[in-house]
């Protein structure tokens, strides 16, 4: 049931390359919080600012501020957005349910894609599942619903997002989490429940790897991307779908 | 894909894919809200040259519920009645800004030359040319017979669709009727062929067009001996064309009586099937003539099923259509810092 893994995935990402941009000295030195030592790759420019053992505690931690917040988990809808939001939203909803017994630990999808604003501007993507919980008839009308996603960005799919909502019915309240919080807002939406901040230049791109997604272990990575121009040949063909989905960095 | 005219060389991943986006613009129509904001600011031309009660409205239906913009051109009470072409036609759509035309029209080809002679920068989608080809129809029908025979979605059509990303392999399906003038059942061996599933086609040697032997299915002549020996999972009835059938052809089959003898479906034949079988049809039916009441009624019918698909897959045509970067990067690239990155980004 998880609709991201039938999304093509990106068959060339741009290859992170380093060159043009000068190494981002600062965000590197400005995120010592991690116990996971920052490690690079050899020969890329790669490095990871969360390990395994740094999401899952900061996982539980947003799972107990939801509770906090809300005091308690009464009408409590987690909805996570695909790709990786939805294997979040599902380990929230098996922590949530260990601390409030009361919660079911069901969770949803929303997929955002025709809401999106820069539909033109990109190779057609295809479009994704959105699920409610079967207990729920369909309807989020006063639900509090919390958006999950896994880096927070620009803003704009959380834009899209309550759109989508909108569509869905009337909650009463929502919320978002997202795991990392990487800044360059162009919209004023800000994240409730983030598992970490992470002060990123616009030229790096940030990679959530989830296990259950992508194999192997779970990981927070940022990477130098090639500077203005090469990414410009994901306009070549409309008929593939999401060019660059892997990367999630919205 | 920036047009949509033919099954017929479309690959098996892009009809998978316009299936499965059928399946998400499906499960948007149970919804109370069922408008979209995706393709708002694309305007969709609907140029029918030929009569089309469904095939027009559901396209409308589908375009409206995408927010695009519809305006429904029909050759009678236009221009075309005064001797227009429809070249100069295409040429004055161009100028105003189509961003889509669905065209049907009764030679066949029509679409393709709309599509081809750069007349228009339109996405063009073919909905019926001539005897040629109605590729939404057929893609209606393979996501009909999909929800029902690898999705098992009951009786009633409601339940959860488990089929996407599945094809329709091993499955068996007659067509059974006017062949020799039926686009809908051209594009319908075709896509069944590429998706996986096993084609007869039922009909009186009359009406079995020339060349028929080119087409990756099967014939027969008896549909009685069809429905027992081959036991298919799905028969769709084509509608008698009486239409197409005036003129100095002449006549196809002796009787209406005898046709209804020989190729008409009825409560008797459907007994015969499988017990998972669906009985589907096109439409507009010819109740007595070539589908009998009973059997058009029945609760293994999905003929109402098929029209509520039909919103769906052409929304999904239309998504898959417009929704994409029409350019071919030309304007992107000035579009500033700020385009690059999100392309980054997304």
């Amino acid at each position: 049931m998880n609709p991201g893994s039938r999304m093509p995935e990106s068959s060339a990402p741009p290859s992170p390359a380093s060159g043009t941009v000068p190494s981002a000295a600062p965000s590197a030195t400005s995120s010592p919080a991690s116990s996971a030592a920052p490690s690079r790759d050899p020969g890329t420019a790669a490095r990871t600012v969360l390990g395994e053992a740094d999401i899952a505690r900061a996982l539980t931690r947003i799972a107990h501020e939801i509770v906090e917040r809300n005091k308690g988990a009464a009408d409590l809808l987690l909805l996570g957005i695909p790709t990786r939001g939805v294997q979040l939203a599902h380990r929230l909803a098996e922590r949530l349910a260990q601390i409030e017994p009361t919660f079911s630990g069901e969770y949803g999808t929303l997929d955002v894609t025709m809401y999106r604003d820069d539909l033109r501007r990109q190779p057609t993507r295809a479009v994704g599942q959105t699920v409610l919980p079967g207990s729920l008839d369909g309807t989020i009308d006063d639900k509090v619903v919390v958006l999950v996603d896994d880096v927070l960005f620009s803003g704009r799919t959380i834009r899209a997002a309550l759109d989508a909502l909108n569509d869905l019915g009337r909650p009463r309240v929502v919320q978002l989490a997202a795991l990392v919080d990487r800044g360059h807002r162009e919209l004023p939406i800000r994240a409730d429940y983030v598992g970490k901040n992470l002060p990123t230049s616009r030229s790096e791109r940030v990679r959530v790897r989830l296990a259950d997604v992508d194999g192997g272990a779970d990981s927070v990575v940022i990477s130098e991307v090639a500077s203005a121009g090469v990414s410009t040949g994901s306009t070549g063909d409309a008929s593939t779908a999401s060019t660059g989905e892997s990367e999630a960095t919205l | 894909m920036k047009h949509l005219l033919t099954t017929q060389g479309l690959s098996k991943d892009d009809a998978i894919l316009l299936l499965d986006t059928s399946a998400q613009m499906a499960a948007t129509q149970s919804r109370e809200n069922k408008k979209l904001p995706t393709l708002r600011g694309r305007t969709v031309v609907n140029l029918f040259y030929e009569d089309s009660t469904r095939t027009r409205i559901s396209f409308e239906t589908a375009a409206k519920r995408l927010s695009a913009d519809v305006i429904n051109f029909s050759a009678k009470g236009s221009s075309v009645s005064k001797g227009e072409s429809l070249k100069d036609t295409a040429l004055t759509l161009h100028a105003m800004g189509a961003d889509a035309v669905v065209v049907r029209h009764s030679a066949s080809g029509a679409a393709h030359q709309l599509a081809h002679a750069g007349w228009l920068d339109a996405g063009v989608l073919n909905a019926g040319d001539g005897m040629h080809q109605h590729p939404t129809q057929a893609l209606l029908d393979a996501f009909t017979i999909r929800r029902h025979l690898v999705g098992n979605v009951g009786d009633d059509g409601r339940g959860p669709d488990s089929s996407v990303g599945a094809d329709l392999a091993g499955l068996r399906i007659a067509i059974v009727g006017d062949v020799l003038h039926s686009r809908v059942a051209r594009s319908n061996v075709y896509l069944l062929h590429t998706l996986g599933a096993e084609v007869t086609l039922v009909a009186p040697p009359t009406l079995v067009p020339v060349g028929v032997e080119t087409w990756p299915c099967r014939v027969s002549y008896h549909l009685d001996e069809t429905l027992e020996q081959w036991q298919p999972d799905a028969v769709m009835m084509l509608r008698v064309q009486r239409e197409r059938m005036s003129g100095g052809s002449g006549a196809f089959f002796p009787s209406p009586m005898e046709y209804s003898r020989k190729f008409g479906f009825d409560a008797r034949r459907l007994a015969v099937l499988p017990d998972h079988a669906i009985v589907m049809h096109p439409g507009p039916m010819n109740r007595g003539l070539e589908i009998s009441a009973a059997a058009a009624d029945h609760p293994r019918s999905v003929i109402v099923e098929q029209v509520a698909n039909g919103v769906a897959v052409r929304m999904a045509a239309l998504y898959l259509l417009l929704a994409g970067d029409d350019s071919t990067g030309s304007t992107s690239s000035n579009t500033g810092s700020t385009s690059t990155d999100e392309r980054i980004a997304l």
